[in-house]
């Protein structure tokens, strides 16, 4: 049996060219899987008893939600993995993962306007969730405001590092304390204990989160891919790559 | 500090260095006056901009006045390590056989007495002005006197992070903002519980957990960030 090298991978040289083969298979995957999503979301999926066709946002809110908060969980890990084990990769993932975990943020917030305002007759309410999914954008703005103001991108990424782990230490905080101050979204509708929703309704939520996951691994890589060219622009092999 | 040759215990460096600082900070006035100044401007400015209906300002006073005192708090976070960091004495701290998370511990403290304690005092003239009565005053000093060292310790990190970077002020800002949300959420809502009959004792418990986590958390945060700061 071959022996796998798993330490190979965390040269950026190497990893490089890993990434490069496995990101269009994500992408593949991502597309495929949105395009099934989307058909079970706007034509398997019955209307809803009480929100009638205007829930179907939900196919594309909840995945963004969850991403968003758990995209910053990854890139604070990465952050900390950097930081423990000084790998410069890490650092390069943590920086590929903030704008499409802003991304996120900002989508979702954007869909829960959307469907906001036919539900609950406003386009944005002070409630927990929405409150504390801005404040995670601010997070991520912050995280690549510092990333853009410092040179050095060693120095850079331990700086962003510390801030994405102090950042994930608050967010539960941040969390907790936003849900105490105020609380008017509707009731989780998925859960441990079963889900509040139609199969076909679930499983168009779950392909549409799978199909989310899919589209920011796929879009992580080939960002840090371009990380990775802009700092190593000065060896030989991104010559030869380039060239 | 003295160079003496017996071990000095590690409680009368922190000491010294809480000392140094707050003499520093007193010798410039400005330092410790501007930010105050800063409060009681921005805090007038929310009259001038809602009206002066005394029962809509009663309402606001708590989330008026924590505000203001949380971005007068933030005014000289940036002054905490910069001017060591120029002189090149933050180096020394650094190298020094000092945990350097205990000597920051003692700054993030002077910034405190410097910076926050002047906020504590300051409140209740204010919330005069915003027509709070007189237990709505000392639960506003109560509340910022837990809210204002937490300020000073989470901000520490935001100040080392940026430090020696281009447009560090509104950068700290926009990174130590957004920490700052559960002390302002309790701060504000204590004083707002209390005048709508509820207790404060859940306020003012999580208000001090919060301290306490940053108490033990930050220095370390900040330490860390120091040292990449002064790679």
């Amino acid at each position: 049996m071959k022996t796998i090298h798993w330490f190979k991978f965390s040269s950026p040289q190497n990893f490089y060219f890993l990434a490069g083969k496995m990101w269009p298979w994500f992408a593949a995957l991502a597309t495929a899987l949105t395009l099934v999503g989307l058909w079970v979301s706007f034509f398997v999926a019955p209307i809803d008893a009480q929100q009638g066709q205007g829930y179907r946002i939900i196919f594309v809110h909840v995945p963004t939600s969850q991403m968003a908060m758990f995209i910053y969980l990854v890139m604070a890990g990465w952050a900390g993995f950097g930081l423990a084990f000084n790998t410069r990769l890490s650092g390069m993932m943590a920086s590929a993962l903030a704008p499409t975990g802003a991304l996120f943020a900002f989508l979702s917030l954007a869909t829960g306007s959307l469907w906001g305002k036919p539900m609950w007759g406003a386009w944005w309410v002070w409630d927990a969730r929405l409150t504390s999914t801005l404040i995670l954008l601010f997070l991520y703005l912050g995280f690549m405001a510092l990333q853009a103001s410092i040179d050095d991108p060693r120095r850079s990424d331990k700086a962003c590092a510390i801030l994405a782990l102090v950042g994930a230490v608050n967010v539960p905080i941040i969390y907790f304390s936003v849900k105490w101050w105020n609380t008017l979204h509707q009731g989780l509708s998925v859960s441990t204990k079963g889900a509040s929703m139609a199969t076909p309704m679930l499983a168009g939520m779950l392909i549409m989160v799978v199909a989310f996951w899919m589209y920011a691994i796929a879009i992580a890589l080939y960002r840090v891919r371009n990380i990775i060219l802009e700092r190593e622009r000065h060896t030989d092999w991104v010559k030869h790559a380039v060239a | 500090m003295t160079g003496a040759s017996r071990p000095i215990g590690v409680a009368n460096v922190m000491l010294a260095v809480f000392k140094r600082e707050v003499s520093l900070g007193m010798r410039q006035k400005g330092e410790v006056l501007t930010p105050l100044v800063f409060f009681v401007v921005i805090a007038s400015l929310f009259p001038l901009g809602v009206g002066p209906e005394s029962a809509l300002l009663l309402r606001m006073a708590p989330g008026v006045l924590w505000v203001s005192a949380l971005l007068a708090a933030m005014l000289s976070l940036q002054r905490m390590f910069a001017t060591d960091y120029a002189d090149g004495s933050l180096e020394q701290m650094a190298l020094s056989t000092t945990p350097l998370a205990l000597l920051v511990l003692a700054k993030a403290l002077s910034h405190f007495v410097l910076a926050g304690l002047p906020l504590v005092l300051m409140a209740p003239v204010l919330g005069l002005q915003f027509g709070l009565d007189t237990r709505a005053l000392g639960i506003l000093m109560l509340s910022l006197l837990l809210g204002t060292p937490t300020l000073s310790l989470i901000g520490s990190i935001g100040a080392a992070l940026t430090l020696g970077v281009r447009g560090a002020g509104v950068l700290l800002s926009l990174l130590i903002l957004p920490l700052y949300i559960p002390v302002l959420i309790f701060g504000a809502g204590a004083v707002e519980a209390d005048a709508a009959g509820l207790g404060i004792g859940g306020h003012l418990s999580l208000m001090s957990a919060l301290l306490v986590l940053s108490l033990f958390f930050s220095p370390m945060a900040t330490a860390a960030a120091l040292r990449i700061s002064l790679e």
